[in-house]
């Protein structure tokens, strides 16, 4: 059998936020293991299209290059991934790019995620250490404690479990799975654990943790392998205590 | 509770389906079964819930209003979902979109039986006995109709079953979903039959 000479991708181009998307197709030199990411380099490099007109080289984002940071996630053949990720070799052809339908689209491949930052805003996805003092060395964590909470601190906050969710959409407001495993996270350190109501309301919040329909689409695509149904599962019996402790409670120190 | 009431009607919805809309699905179609048993054994049973001390009041607030909130809040939840069985086609995401698809079968099915049955009864236009379900079912269509119905009705019930106890944090870890799993699917056969059972006797007198 002959060598494959080049790779067909079919992208969804879209110029701005504005306007239509459409689709262009481009014939890529193949090189053995390459990615999604090398194809679009080589575009970059000669943006012609298989029909030979010359166009604008497509945009995309990416950043680490070894699937930790996060953003270079696209549908790719209709399933939302990492584009650095997707090995050509393992992908069937032509191979079709599309933004992730569920975030605005910046231009072409880029999408903005700031739902995710704000969504990590709303359940305060950090632990507040700031002081005018030193405050000390914090209580020690179990080392078991910290092996599975080390799992869930692998969320690169890349998309790719909204983009599956049937859920997460313009017509809900729903937060997604991220931010709920995310403040499952921070409640479960030692310090962090101080400030895990405030999380729990941040939860209970409009457009919070109800608005997940329990279709379980995001802990199958996320990259991380993060147990995101446990997560949210987790923080469905702890904001069901918050609630309870907040009508039925004698006071507000909880 | 005020500043959360998203959250609150959600958790009231899936509470709902289950305490006292789903308890009171098996109650009736248990008291349903009675007709295997024979004409008489029907008609006595549905005298005895029918004369029910204060049942208006029981029909009201275990029956009526229950399942009145539980059907607008769930057409909302319906309609803001974007199912993407195709692109996604997981056990779980078909079990969701089912969940939608049942959820609204059962709202026109139960919408059509009550307007038969307990409106026309209400209205003095039919009596509460085994021969106003004879005379329904006896038209292969409607027969159909209702073994669509309670099928699609149960299986929301024992589905929806599954995800109140997810909803409420009851069974978090993915061995105790996946043993509910089982579970839920053993309450949709054995309902599924109770309900099904009666309506054959009914439709067919065996």
């Amino acid at each position: 059998m002959a060598e494959q000479q080049t790779v067909r991708f079919i992208i969804t181009r879209q110029d701005s936020p504005e306007s239509a998307p459409y689709e262009e197709a481009f014939d890529v030199p193949y090189r053995k293991n390459m990615n999604v990411i090398s194809g679009l380099m080589e575009i970059r490099k000669n943006p012609v299209t298989a029909n030979g007109e010359k166009t604008t080289p497509v945009q995309w984002d990416m950043n680490c290059l070894e699937e930790v940071c996060g953003a270079c996630s696209m549908v790719i053949n209709g399933t939302a991934r990492q584009s650095c990720a997707a090995l050509v070799d393992e992908l069937e052809q032509p191979i079709r790019l599309e933004p992730m339908s569920t975030f605005p689209v910046v231009r072409d491949l880029i999408i903005d995620r700031e739902r995710m930052f704000d969504a990590l805003k709303q359940v305060k996805a950090w632990i507040p250490i700031d002081g005018t003092h030193d405050l000390g060395p914090g209580p020690r964590m179990p080392e078991k404690k910290r092996q599975w909470a080390y799992e869930l601190s692998k969320c690169m906050t890349c998309g790719v479990c909204l983009e599956a969710c049937p859920n997460v959409n313009d017509k809900s407001d729903f937060i997604g799975p991220a931010a709920i495993s995310q403040a499952r996270l921070f409640n479960s350190h030692p310090t962090g654990e101080m400030n895990k109501s405030e999380r729990l309301e941040g939860l209970m919040e409009d457009g919070g943790i109800e608005g997940c329909g329990n279709a379980q689409n995001c802990v199958q695509v996320c990259p991380k392998g993060i147990p995101l149904t446990t997560s949210i599962a987790a923080m469905n019996r702890a904001t069901t205590i918050q609630s309870f402790k907040n009508f039925f409670g004698s006071d507000n120190a909880h | 509770m005020a500043e959360h009431r998203e959250f609150f009607y959600r958790r009231l919805h899936s509470l709902l389906g289950v305490v006292p809309i789903g308890i009171f699905l098996i109650q009736h179609l248990v008291v349903n079964h009675f007709a295997v048993y024979g004409e008489e054994s029907f008609n006595k049973a549905a005298a005895f819930m029918h004369d029910l001390p204060f049942r208006i009041l029981l029909e009201t607030f275990i029956i009526f209003l229950p399942i009145l909130f539980h059907a607008i809040l769930g057409v909302y939840i319906v309609f803001t979902a974007k199912n993407n069985v195709k692109r996604y086609g997981f056990f779980r995401n078909w079990l969701f979109y089912l969940q939608r698809f049942t959820g609204i079968v059962t709202l026109i099915f139960i919408s059509w039986h009550v307007w038969e049955t307990r409106v026309q009864i209400g209205l003095g236009n039919a009596d509460l006995d085994y021969s106003l379900m004879e005379g329904i079912l006896a038209n292969p269509v409607m027969f159909w109709f209702y073994i669509i119905g309670v099928i699609s009705t149960v299986f929301h019930f024992s589905n929806g079953l599954w995800g109140f106890l997810v909803s409420w944090g009851f069974a978090q870890s993915p061995r105790s979903q996946k043993i509910v799993t089982y579970g839920t699917l053993v309450v949709f056969l054995a309902v599924s039959y109770i309900g099904v059972r009666s309506l054959i006797r009914f439709a067919y007198g065996v």
